[in-house]
């Protein structure tokens, strides 16, 4: 009863919820091309140099970057740091523990952030680290306040400070200000974060090219029995009035 | 006598083969004005045959196991070969049956087919409706996302509201204090043997008992009454095989093509088949900021909501919202209008199935949206408006101005 209570309590309040964590934070589109297998390979190799040492992709085999036009032997030689084998998941060093007294949190396995989150929310997310002392990171979010993450991309975005605004007695953040230069110009960390996510966009669902290009033939085969059943049907009732 | 003949015949005298065939179909004599809405049933039957199907390839990778369940999905959409496009059919599937069997029920109001003489296929086939929403809720369950996780602990909770027992009650169901890996295989259990079982049994005994008394059809008129003196055949029925065969082929495929526009193109439908939320484990310390079920549960889900507390106990909300199902049982003796189809039916009632309409839409619509004051209170308006169709039905159905039937379907 307690509990039916607690959910019932917690449906009302769903919307104070979804306001409190930020799903009214404009997010940008992210530029995703599946396609473009050079990208793809770019975002794979920032994942596995930068993600992977917290986050793992537990459901996701290095093998199956192949399909990313890249050979074993390619995988073996730059990607694989984590593990032994091609053939093997995408697991993490770091123990659950350590995780959980280092961040508060174990950082979430990333295989299918893109299909919980979104593309624009990731997107978004990784460009909007700022600076805040207050955060025992001393980092913070503008699309997940609080978070537990600290901005990993520092050294390439460089810091990012919040710009105030007053909106009568409050203050709030209007936009974010380049503090201090990275080691790469906020253009090309944009592409490089574009990488990254378009990669995890198709990490999300590697079988989904193919799934839409077969769609394309099965609907093209159904047009054409579409045809043959409508004549089949038309001819056997001819004689019915 | 050909070798074929002679097999059948040796087949005949051991088993009515010859005799089952014609008597559901090439001498099963349906109306022949069937029109757009009556593709749905043999669409229905079709999905049946799809979800056993898929569903038994993915009992061979799936794994009924809190912790590996979530894991043994993605397996299924990376690994296996052709795991996503089978799991996607099934996902596909759940949603369009419920548009299948949806559609077919407002065939059925539409039409009256629920009148005398076809009570029963009407009460089998709202056992039918229970035994799928109850297929689809613990099917929900097994890919141990949050939404699965949540969905369930809100619906397990309801039983919590049954005075007395409640308590008692939703730990029986559960099998543990939370929803776990007891609750996981026990659904698993139910989703895929035994609630299949009742249901292919339930779509027997609806086929029975149509082909027992016949079909309806969009005149409402009973073609039986008018029948050839020697052959005996309905004048207006024409046998179901090969005339409904190759007319049914066409609606098959316009709604494979459909299907697989969806399943191919867009196979969460915008978080309508599958919820963004459910991509994510499930994690019994971490509410989702929004619980909602499924699309084809929010109607109930809304009257649900919108009955308020009575003594701090969501009980009669439980009680309306199964009431909104059970009434539909009692449907063939509610309606005492002297016609079945609306072609001849007087305004009132087409005003009622439009309000009946636009309310369990509308409660659709509020049951995936958080509750506001304001929603629940166009959530009760709809609810008096759900249940009026029904209740109200002895009397609006019998002073309402019919036209008079035709002898002969129209064509």
């Amino acid at each position: 009863m307690k509990r039916f209570k607690t959910i019932l309590f917690m449906l009302a309040a769903a919307p104070v919820l979804a306001l409190a964590s930020g799903h009214d934070v404009h997010l940008d589109k992210a530029p995703i091309d599946l396609a473009d297998h050079e990208s793809l390979q770019r975002g794979a190799r920032v994942f596995v140099n930068q993600c992977l040492n917290c986050h793992s992709a537990g459901y996701m085999r290095y093998s199956r970057l192949q399909d990313l036009g890249l050979t074993e032997d390619q995988i073996k030689e730059n990607l694989l740091f984590a593990a032994e084998k091609p053939g093997e998941t995408m697991a993490v060093a770091m123990s659950k523990a350590n995780a959980k007294s280092w961040f508060g949190a174990t950082p979430p396995d990333l295989t299918v952030i893109s299909r919980s989150r979104g593309a624009d929310w990731l997107y978004t997310y990784l460009r909007s680290f700022y600076r805040d002392d207050s955060r025992p990171t001393g980092w913070n979010n503008l699309v997940f306040d609080k978070v537990g993450m600290p901005h990993v991309l520092w050294s390439l975005q460089g810091e990012m400070v919040a710009v105030h605004k007053k909106v009568g007695e409050h203050e709030v953040i209007d936009h974010l200000e380049l503090a201090k230069p990275g080691s790469v110009t906020l253009a090309q960390y944009d592409g490089m974060v574009a990488d990254l996510v378009n990669y995890l966009v198709w990490m999300g669902e590697p079988a989904k090219m193919q799934r839409q290009q077969l769609g394309l033939l099965v609907l093209g085969f159904l047009a054409v029995f579409f045809v043959v059943a409508y004549y089949l049907k038309k001819e056997f009732w001819k004689d019915i009035h | 006598m050909s070798a074929l003949q002679k097999l059948m015949t040796w087949v005949d005298d051991r088993f009515p083969l010859t005799a089952t065939y014609k008597a559901h179909l090439s001498e099963y004599y349906a109306p022949k004005n069937f029109n757009f809405w009556y593709f749905f049933g043999s669409l229905a039957l079709l999905v049946l045959v799809l979800q056993i199907v898929t569903g038994i390839f993915l009992t061979m990778n799936y794994k009924p196991d809190a912790a590996l369940a979530f894991a043994s999905v993605e397996y299924i959409m990376r690994d296996v070969d052709w795991g996503w496009l089978i799991r996607y059919m099934h996902s596909t599937g759940a949603s369009m049956f419920f548009v299948v069997v949806y559609l077919h029920m407002f065939r059925g109001l539409m039409y009256g087919s629920y009148r005398k003489p076809r009570e029963l296929i009407w009460i089998f086939g709202v056992l039918i409706y229970l035994a799928l929403m109850a297929e689809a809720f613990m099917g929900y369950l097994l890919p141990w996302g949050q939404m699965s996780f949540w969905g369930a602990q809100v619906i397990i909770n309801l039983f919590a509201a049954v005075p007395f027992i409640g308590d008692d009650l939703s730990l029986w169901i559960r099998g543990d204090y939370v929803i776990g890996d007891a609750t996981l295989n026990r659904f698993f259990a139910f989703h895929v043997i035994a609630v299949p079982l009742v249901l292919l049994m339930l779509v027997v005994v609806h086929l029975v008992a149509l082909h027992e008394v016949g079909s309806n059809n969009p005149d409402g008129v009973e073609i039986k009454k008018h029948k050839d003196p020697v052959t005996h055949i309905p004048l207006d029925g024409i046998p179901f095989h090969p005339y409904y065969t190759v007319k049914d082929i066409v609606g098959v495929v316009v709604f494979l093509m459909i299907f697989t526009a969806i399943l191919f193109f867009t196979p969460e439908m915008g978080g309508w088949f599958l919820e963004k939320d459910n991509f994510v484990p499930a994690d019994p310390f971490k509410t989702p900021e929004h619980i909602a079920p499924l699309w084809y549960f929010t109607p109930f889900y809304a009257i649900l909501r919108a009955v308020p507390p009575l003594f701090g106990s969501q009980f009669p909300g439980v009680v309306a919202m199964g009431a909104a199902i059970v009434v539909m049982f009692f449907l063939p003796w509610l309606d005492r209008s002297p016609v079945k189809s609306i072609r001849y039916r007087g305004p009132i009632y087409k005003a009622m199935l439009a309000i009946f309409i636009v309310a369990f839409i509308g409660l659709g619509y509020l049951g995936t949206q958080p509750s506001t004051p304001i929603a629940t209170w166009i959530a009760r308006v709809f609810s008096v408006m759900y249940f009026s169709f029904f209740l109200l039905m002895p009397w609006y159905t019998a002073i309402d101005k019919t036209k008079p039937e035709p002898e002969r379907v129209t064509g």
